[in-house]
């Protein structure tokens, strides 16, 4: 499978090498260089970059390319899918413990995903389920596409092996999901209801997608007014950001960017609240608003200043919304009840909800 | 050797990381920093006695190594502490012999005895450790040594050193490949291992040193087939691949029959007896085809344990299942893989990526399955280019008539990105679009030409080829078009788009005769800075032009002939030469010039536009060759299906102590097991969070099983009072019910004559649909206090929930998790209310009297499906059709009349139901076995299926004396539900209570011959096992039911507005039902 691993930063420096069966020598990365050089853009780096004796595949998380080294037929996925585990596995190992006090020890327990003997003087258990909102949204306004996805992460710290269910009130909204490995397929096939013996720690149990059939509640709107005019250096810009479908709920963090088209040299904007920049290099708007005030709805306008003596951009510019709303799953999912069994003590136990806009796009 | 030349080597290698530079570098953390200075500290730190700082040491020296730095001066230090005590240093230096071990072999040599003596350490942990870095090292020497060590930790009690010696094997064989005798032998031993734990990496195993062995695998099939769900997501992957492989070689393509009968059903069926005779063209192979395609049911095992696999976290394992079924599953049941493959899209790009290609490729084959994803593949704006174009090929196979509208309006937003690149991937997407869909050809044609005056040349110049192929295939018709293009010579400078001008205008030169000398004339004087390919169609449009139009032409093709002779590229001083002999009559050039004409301007096929994923499915899917779409080293072709299948006995095993064991046997032994085994408790299995799913429901169908046919239905107005009676106490003592259900006697078998009656009966009752109104007209008062009782919100979630927990607090590894829930109890059915009271009371079924009649008469054409067909039943035929009664023994199943005839000439002894194979949840009730049936005889008898409220079918086989049959019986979505009596009042509370997405509505016009009440009625119940509610108004029909298993209800309403027009809702909390249902009503009214 893997024959080595290279770890190489974003100035191309390799760093970090590992080989599993007979030394590759580094060199092979220059196939990778020559890949990079030739995408421009990191994200556009092709995952599988056949040489003439190997296969590199890699991923790019952190600024950090992770280069393995394949030499045989192996499903792509399988080397993708681990590499994105070991990072997984990096980002938790470096963020919470102090490296290199502990070496990683070998588990062998009846339970492959929890390790034995673990002990909390406070037993508690959270749930966080947070719902994002894909969206594309057309020049007038309306929904080209919505759809909501949803992840259950867990922070489970209880002592010994607990089981534990945890069911839903209407968990016909659930139209697709995938699961960590501790849940019993079986019983959600049959009565719906999560049962599994916990990961220790973090872990996402679920993830989700709400059925299609459903209406996506959009909670925020954006009016914009965009206009190049030709034989004139100069654009209008505005946009406005008001709450949509909220619940009665504040959307918070609010976070507006937009990549301008390359004739656009500069912006004069003045927000009615929050701070905006926007980079003349590479075009990218963004501004900060915060939280939306119904009473006062948060504008951006201004003008823009185009490049003298060519004719106006024959494209617009897409707006990305970020937001968030705290104590709201919009799909109206809700947790029915969390229960343990298996161990004596009494956990404590939490659950909260969030909407984010997850890829949400306004065409304009 | 000394630590300086080792580190000047080292900074030689990479001179790109500068010493100074670590201090800037994020992971240069204190472990990373270290120095050539501090070799001789390490030396003395590893000579220690402390293990502390042997420990820092090492850690020093494992980063150094990390950081690809040369340590090989240390080996010595480090070797001598292989035999250290502490565990933490011991890994260490494993780390470190594992990485220099075969660059100094000798020295290497010296910690081999440590690794022996851990071998045979008690600590498990230990133990395969060590066989983890003996088999690492790479010292031919060993390689005796090593195969020992695998032989012995082969058979170890611990699994995982078991696994680690699977691990060991492809290590082995990669040293030396003449051991591969001997490590099949391991591989064999080890592939008949039971646990999980060693499954996956035996199979990885046997991929790497003998994957041609596929009769190792026979054996092992069912086992892996049931372990699968339980084993690590690594090894499933594997697995899943291998058995992919495997299931080519050893089953018929399920979808090759199916084909066949599309094209000509009756040759199918009736082909082989009677041409026999005459046609002995026939060769075998068709002969096989024609037999009547039943799945093995090993084939069918497969396809049923790997399909909860698509819920899994990991896109290898998700993406392993999506390609077995895209390479083995029956067409019908591909569809399941779509779903699961789109939500990998919402993974890291690198997934994307990879599914985005497969789906590409499947796509083309199966577009149907992905249509209803179509905006999961919409394209934005922030996604990476090499996405983008893989979703925009995506959507261009995905177009078709009615979605390309949409389609086209979604490409025209893409035109406009700031993403080039993308822009004209978008533009040749909407050239195929109109290659493939006629319908919308001129419109893109339109379209593409707007684009002729885009100010970004890109995109005209992708316009121009696109619009080239285009014309290519009716050019008459767009002169227009022609001229314009010719027109924008002067201004595009992109190569490719002035050669495809260049040449349109020569190809069609006859319809733009005015034109074409002109731009002939316009290129000659600027040939000389042309590119090379644009001087190449520069000559061509000439030599086509002297050909057609000489006298206009004929000086300036000799000018650019001329010019062309001393260009300074070969190629076209070649052409040039070529073509002047061709064209230009001389004495030598001889025959050949007759024919230029020919040869130039000859009809030319239009191209095809077609994706570059066509055809990528022989190589296996999710595969690294698919996705090069050229075979990697080590890729395992994909076999064909063979046209026989091989006996499928060799998957049989002779002590089938696996299969036959119960899942609660199994737990029970786990439970025995030390709980919290640490490395000590070596052999305790593994936990699964989901165990064997079928074995459970096999056992739970047969303990269920046995008892025959329902009662009989006769005498149904004296039941009809009985009903009213019964319901009453119903829901109350509905759980009590549940638990009896399990010890209640089986009910007699009523022998052949009972079941013939039931049979008569069904059919007299096909004629009393009117009846069935006023009947339930009559019963609404009483129903009324039950209804409200039933509609009460299903409070008694806590009163299971504690009872669970009584279980639970056993043991955690309880049966009870796993087995399917029976089918909730909460919301009482009340459809099957007679037949339970009277269970309660203690009636037993023989009593004809029992059936509650006043349901049963509301359908009124019996349809029959046939289930063996005479010809592939050898004589036996057996037709089956829902009889609508209640199934008494159990009220979650439906009732199903099952007929027999034998048609042959001697005795069928033994009729019985064997080997259900089951979706998850379903059971099946067997009827009681028939003894025997005479030539020319029919017996009719019913059996119980509870299909959980799914149209999915349940698949078993009959069994004969002689024969076994696969069959399946697939229940039409009406026939999942039995009627339900209410009000007019409650009906509209209840529909009322499912709006939203629970109400699906149809427009439908009533065609003539169904306009009068009696029809619609009639339609409607014939389509659906509903019974009629009372409706105050005219124009209004309502139907009420509930399904059977988790009497969920089913409202229909039919609206009849003016003219012919009505309106078809039904409301039910079941969507896929609802939106089954009025499909088969409209479509029952529309007959």
């Amino acid at each position: 499978m893997i024959h080595s691993l290279f770890l190489i930063n974003s100035s191309g420096d390799i760093f970090l090498e590992k080989h599993w069966k007979s030394v590759v020598s580094r060199s092979v990365c220059d196939y990778f260089f020559e890949a990079q050089e030739r995408a421009t853009e990191a994200e556009n780096v092709p995952p599988v970059i056949p040489t003439p004796h190997h296969y590199l595949l890699n991923v790019y998380r952190h600024k950090i390319f992770f280069v393995a080294v394949i030499q045989t037929e192996v499903p792509p996925l399988f080397v993708i899918e681990f590499l994105h585990r070991v990072v997984d596995t990096f980002q938790d190992y470096f963020g919470s413990t102090n490296v290199g006090d502990q070496l990683p020890t070998g588990q062998l327990s009846v339970v492959p995903w929890r390790r034995t003997g673990v002990k909390y003087t406070n037993n508690e258990a959270y749930f966080d389920v947070i719902e994002e909102i894909d969206a594309i949204i057309d020049k007038s306004g309306s929904t080209i596409t919505a759809e909501i996805q949803g992840v259950i992460d867990a922070c489970v710290k209880l002592t010994g092996m607990p089981d534990l269910t945890l069911s839903f009130m209407n968990p016909r909204l659930l139209d697709d999901v995938s699961f960590h490995p501790c849940v019993r397929f079986k019983r959600w096939e049959s009565e719906r209801i999560l049962s599994f013996i916990p990961p220790d720690g973090n872990f996402r149990l679920l993830s989700y997608h709400v059925s299609a059939q459903n209406l996506v509640a959009i909670p925020v709107y954006v009016k914009h007014n965009i206009s190049f005019r030709d034989s004139s250096s100069l654009g209008r810009f505005e946009i406005t950001v008001g709450p949509k479908q909220t619940m009665g709920k504040t959307v918070e963090g609010v976070m507006v960017t937009s990549q301008m088209p390359k004739g656009v040299l500069n912006m004069s904007l003045t927000p009615s609240q929050g701070m905006h920049t926007f980079d003349p290099v590479t075009k990218l708007l963004s501004w900060d608003v915060g939280k939306i005030n119904p009473q006062k709805l948060p504008s951006l306008k201004g003008t823009m200043s185009l490049q003298a003596g060519t004719s106006k951009p024959d494209e617009n510019p897409t707006i990305n919304l970020q937001f968030k709303i705290q104590q709201l799953a919009i799909s109206g999912l809700k947790v029915n009840r969390l229960d343990m069994y298996g161990e004596k003590y009494k956990p404590f136990k939490g659950i909260k909800y969030m909407t984010k806009a997850g890829k949400f796009q306004v065409r304009t | 050797m000394s630590a300086s030349p080792a580190y000047s080597e080292e900074k030689g290698g990479s001179s790109s990381l500068g010493e100074p530079e670590y201090g800037h570098d994020p992971a240069s953390g204190g472990i990373f920093s270290s120095d050539y200075k501090r070799h001789d500290d390490l030396k003395e730190m590893l000579d220690s006695n402390k293990d502390s700082l042997k420990l820092e040491a090492m850690k020093r020296i494992v980063a150094m190594i990390a950081r690809g730095k040369n340590a090989s001066d240390l080996f010595p230090a480090v070797v001598k502490n292989v035999a250290c005590k502490n565990i933490e240093v011991k890994k260490l230096v494993y780390v470190y012999l594992v990485r220099y071990a075969e660059e100094q072999q000798d020295l290497a040599l010296l910690s081999i005895s440590t690794f022996q003596r851990g071998l045979k350490d008690p600590n498990q942990l230990i133990r395969a450790s060590a066989l983890r870095v003996l088999s690492s090292i790479r010292v031919p020497i060993i390689v005796p040594i090593m195969m020992l060590a695998i032989k012995e930790a082969a058979s170890d009690m611990s699994p995982y050193v078991r696994k680690t010696a699977a691990h060991a094997i492809p290590k082995l064989y990669s040293l030396d490949s003449d051991q591969k005798d001997q490590l099949i032998e391991v591989i064999e031993k080890l592939l008949a291992d039971k646990t999980t734990l060693v499954a996956g990496s035996v199979v990885m195993a046997f991929e790497e040193v003998c994957p041609e062995r596929i009769d190792l695998i026979h054996k092992n099939y069912r086992k892996l087939c049931n372990l699968l769900i339980d084993v690590e997501e690594w090894g499933q992957v594997v697995i899943i691949n291998m058995l992919t492989r495997y299931a080519r070689t050893q089953f018929l393509s399920p979808n090759q029959n199916e084909s066949l009968l599309e094209e000509n059903p009756e040759k199918a069926f009736y082909g082989s007896d009677e041409e026999d005779s005459k046609d002995d063209k026939l060769d075998a192979a068709s002969l096989v085809k024609r037999k009547p395609y039943v799945m093995d049911p090993d084939h069918r095992l497969l396809l049923r344990n790997t399909k909860p696999l698509l819920q899994s976290r990991n896109a290898a394992v998700v993406m392993a299942v999506a390609q077995l079924y895209f390479h083995l599953a029956p067409k019908a049941e591909v569809g399941v893989i779509a779903k699961a493959l789109v939500r990998l899209l919402r993974s890291h790009s690198e997934v994307q990526w990879v599914v985005l290609q497969n789906v590409a490729t499947m796509s083309i084959k199966r577009r149907g399955m992905f249509e209803p994803y179509l905006k999961s593949f919409y394209i934005r704006s922030t996604d990476p280019t090499q996405i983008k174009i893989l979703k925009l090929e995506v959507l261009t196979n995905l177009a078709n008539e009615t979605n390309i509208s949409t389609i086209l309006r979604e490409f025209q937003t893409y035109i406009r990105s700031m993403d080039k690149d993308f822009v004209a991937a978008t533009i040749q997407a909407i050239g195929r679009c109109a290659t493939n869909i006629g319908k919308v050809r001129d419109t893109c044609l339109n379209g593409l030409v707007q684009l002729l005056s885009n100010r970004d040349e890109l995109v005209v110049a992708e316009s121009v080829v696109v619009i080239k192929k285009l014309l290519q295939m009716q050019p008459s018709q767009h002169s227009e078009i022609i001229k314009h293009m010719a027109k924008l010579t002067d201004n595009i400078q992109v190569p490719m788009a002035r050669a495809s001008i260049l040449w349109l205008i020569g190809e069609y030169c006859e319809h733009v005769p005015k034109i074409a000398p002109d731009v002939l004339r316009k290129m000659a004087k600027s040939f000389t800075g042309e590119e090379d390919i644009v001087k190449l169609q520069v000559i061509n449009l000439a030599a086509k032009l002297y050909l057609t139009n000489s006298k206009q032409s004929k000086l300036l093709t000799q000018y650019v002939l001329n010019l062309a002779k001393y260009d300074q590229n070969y190629d076209i001083r070649d052409r040039a030469r070529f073509i002047r002999q061709l064209i230009v009559p001389t004495e030598k050039s001889g025959a050949l010039n007759k024919y230029a004409k020919k040869l130039f301007l000859a009809q030319k096929p239009a191209p095809i536009l077609e994706s570059s994923f066509k055809d990528r499915d022989h190589f296996q899917l999710g595969s690294l060759s698919h996705l090069l779409n050229a075979k990697a080293v080590g890729y395992q072709e994909l076999p064909d299906w063979p046209d026989e299948a091989p006996d499928p006995s060799v998957r049989n095993v002779e002590v089938p102590e696996w299969t036959k064991c119960t899942s609660r046997e199994k737990r029970k032994e786990k439970v025995e097991k030390p709980f919290y085994s640490d490395s000590e408790g070596e052999s305790g299995p593994t936990e699964s969070a989901d165990s064997e799913p079928e074995s459970v429901s096999e056992s739970e169908s047969e303990s269920g099983s046995s008892s025959s046919e329902s009662g009989s239905d006769s005498g149904k107005e004296e039941e009809e009072e009985e009903e009213g009676k019964g319901r009453a106490p119903e829901s109350l003592e509905e759980e009590e019910e549940q638990g009896k259900k399990g010890k209640k006697k089986k009910p007699q078998h009523e022998g052949k004559g009972g079941s013939e009656t039931s049979w008569e009966e069904g059919s007299i009752s096909e004629s009393s649909s009117s009846e069935s109104d006023s009947g339930s007209e009559a019963e609404e008062s009483q129903s009324e206090p039950e209804s409200k009782r039933r509609t009460t919100p299903p409070s008694s979630k806590p009163a299971p929930k504690a009872s669970r927990k009584g279980t639970k607090e056993i043991s955690l590894l309880d049966l009870d998790d796993f087995t399917p829930a029976p089918p909730q109890p909460a919301s009482s059915p009340a459809i099957v209310s007679t037949s339970l009271v009277t269970d309660l009371e203690g009636l037993t079924l023989t009593d004809a009297s029992l059936t509650p009649t006043m349901l049963s008469p509301v359908f009124s054409t019996v349809k029959t499906y046939e289930l063996l067909h005479r010809m592939a039943g050898e004589g036996l035929s057996v037709e089956y059709y829902f009889n609508r009664q209640p199934f008494p023994p159990d009220p979650h199943m439906v009732a199903v009349q099952i007929q027999f005839s034998n048609n042959t000439e001697s005795e069928v002894k033994n009729l019985r139901v064997s080997e259900p194979k089951l979706v998850s949840g379903m059971r099946i009730q067997e009827f009681q076995e028939i003894e025997s049936l005479a030539p020319g005889d029919t017996a009719n008898v019913i059996m119980g299926i509870d299909f959980c409220d799914s149209t999915q079918a349940a698949n078993f086989q009959l069994c004969t004396h002689s024969r076994q049959f696969y069959v399946s019986i697939q229940p039409p979505v009406g026939e999942l539900m039995a009627p339900v009596f209410m009000s007019e009042n409650e009906f509209k509370k209840e529909q009322g209570k499912l709006t939203g997405m629970s109400e699906i509505t149809e427009k439908l016009t009533l065609p003539d011959k169904c306009q009068s009440d009696h029809t619609i009625v009639q339609r409607v119940t014939a389509a659906a096992n509903v019974s009629r509610v009372p409706c105050g108004v005219d124009n209004e029909y309502r139907f009420a039911a509930k399904t059977v298993t988790s009497g969920s209800l089913v409202l229909i309403t039919l609206e009849r507005k003016e003219g012919a027009r009505a309106h078809l809702t039904v409301n039910s909390e079941k969507m896929v039902i609802g939106t089954m249902l009025v499909q088969d009503v409209s479509q029952a009214l529309a007959q």
